[in-house]
């Protein structure tokens, strides 16, 4: 992965920091799908490409041109919002990280990672209901509070902000349509509500933002961007859905056509 | 076409269609009105906060019962219980009913966007809510009759 031009903002030791933690995203993943090859358990090369495309957009939306302009432009800002909240969680959520570290890490650390995992404070944030609190509440939060403002002046904020919707968009993506083991699936109802709700808190923001524009930013530039969120949004969360319906048309499936 | 699989899922079916009309009316209002024509704005100064969260919740409702709608009506092929007719009047209620909700409660009551931005709207809003109403009653009519004619083979 290759570090862009810096623009004047940006710190060129924090872009290399989190250069080198996307590289090592891609590398653990790596690792794993050779331990668990070697094992003799396959893993598709495509979910090897889902996860470098998921680190790659994640990435692109703290370092790189894209990122830099972000302190300017509210499209740019917008466009890394989506990279960072919605792409890269749904990329990176088709990969099956866990299923994968659950395979590939010897017996000790794989049994921790299952128990801790399937420990209360982790059900409860991975629960669809904190889940998209957590995703579509933090998304409103910026905006309605002054860190819309603290991240085009402190990179921290910046960098900080997006982690938070990458792992919160992680963990909605994740209660949606994860693929991973989970001890008890929740129930459909709850699921496509939390998407509707998740879906409806998306579109009002970006007609609230369009109709309220962040101070600092262009008012053309911000109708733009909040139109690029309104239905570029709607395209990632289109995905999602059609995955969904699609895991439920195959469970739902008659018997005398299921295949073994 | 089994018979016992149809009349197991008849309202599935009208389901389907339900579903289905809601998001073709949501998407043919996005794409013919507002990219199209440009005749809808996206924001309107006059909006109220409630208009911008019922607009916020049938866009998301609108996405999801399109593809919804379509994986029913694919479990319908696939258990041969499909029924056109029941399908159509379905997506024709679903449909009408949205376009109704949209054009009275949206467009007036809420103030969201207006259909055209012309001295003479009321031409257009009288067509909007005859079209509404009128896909709304044929997709009853249809529903109703279809009912009928599907019950009668199990009577016999």
């Amino acid at each position: 992965m290759t570090v862009h031009a810096h623009g004047v903002i940006s710190a060129p030791a924090a872009d290399i920091a989190l250069a080198l933690l996307a590289a090592g995203a891609v590398a653990a993943y790596l690792a794993g799908v050779v331990i668990s090859r070697r094992r003799g358990r396959p893993w598709s090369t495509g979910r090897v490409m889902l996860w470098c495309g998921g680190v790659a957009a994640g990435a692109a939306s703290v370092i790189g041109p894209l990122a830099n302009a972000a302190h300017e432009s509210f499209v740019a800002h917008m466009t890394t919002h989506l990279l960072a909240g919605m792409v890269a969680p749904v990329l990176l959520v088709l990969a099956a990280p866990v299923t994968l570290a659950l395979r590939s890490l010897a017996v000790t650390p794989a049994r921790r990672l299952s128990r801790v995992l399937g420990s209360a404070p982790a059900r409860f944030v991975a629960h669809p209901i904190t889940a998209t609190a957590l995703s579509a509440g933090g998304l409103w939060l910026i905006y309605v509070t002054p860190i819309v403002d603290a991240m085009r002046e402190v990179p921290l904020v910046h960098v900080a902000v997006h982690a938070h919707l990458l792992l919160a968009g992680y963990l909605f993506t994740a209660a949606v349509i994860g693929l991973d083991p989970r001890p008890h699936p929740w129930s459909r109802a709850l699921v496509v509500a939390v998407i509707v709700l998740a879906m409806a808190a998306h579109a009002i923001l970006a007609k609230y933002l369009y109709a309220n524009p962040p101070a600092g930013f262009a008012f053309a530039d911000v109708q733009t961007g909040a139109q690029v969120m309104y239905y570029a949004g709607a395209w990632v969360e289109a995905v999602v859905v059609v995955i969904f319906c699609a895991r439920w048309y195959r469970a739902a499936a008659p018997r005398a056509a299921t295949a073994p | 076409m089994t018979d016992a699989s149809l009349r197991n899922h008849s309202a599935r079916n009208v389901w389907s269609g339900i579903l289905f009309g809601i998001g073709a009316i949501a998407f043919i209002d996005e794409a013919v009105f507002h990219q199209l024509l440009h005749w809808h704005h996206f924001y309107d100064r006059s909006t109220t906060e409630v208009g911008l969260v019922s607009d916020g919740i049938f866009h998301a409702v609108s996405w999801f019962a399109t593809i919804a709608g379509l994986f029913l009506l694919a479990d319908l092929r696939r258990r041969h219980a499909l029924h056109w007719g029941r399908w159509v009047g379905g997506a024709l209620i679903g449909a009408g009913a949205f376009q109704l909700y949209d054009g009275t409660i949206h467009h007036k009551v809420l103030g969201l966007h207006q259909i055209r931005y012309v001295d003479d709207l009321i031409v257009y809003d009288i067509v909007w809510h005859a079209v509404a109403i009128a896909m709304l009653v044929a997709g009853i009519v249809i529903v109703v009759r279809t009912r009928r004619s599907i019950a009668r083979p199990s009577e016999a």
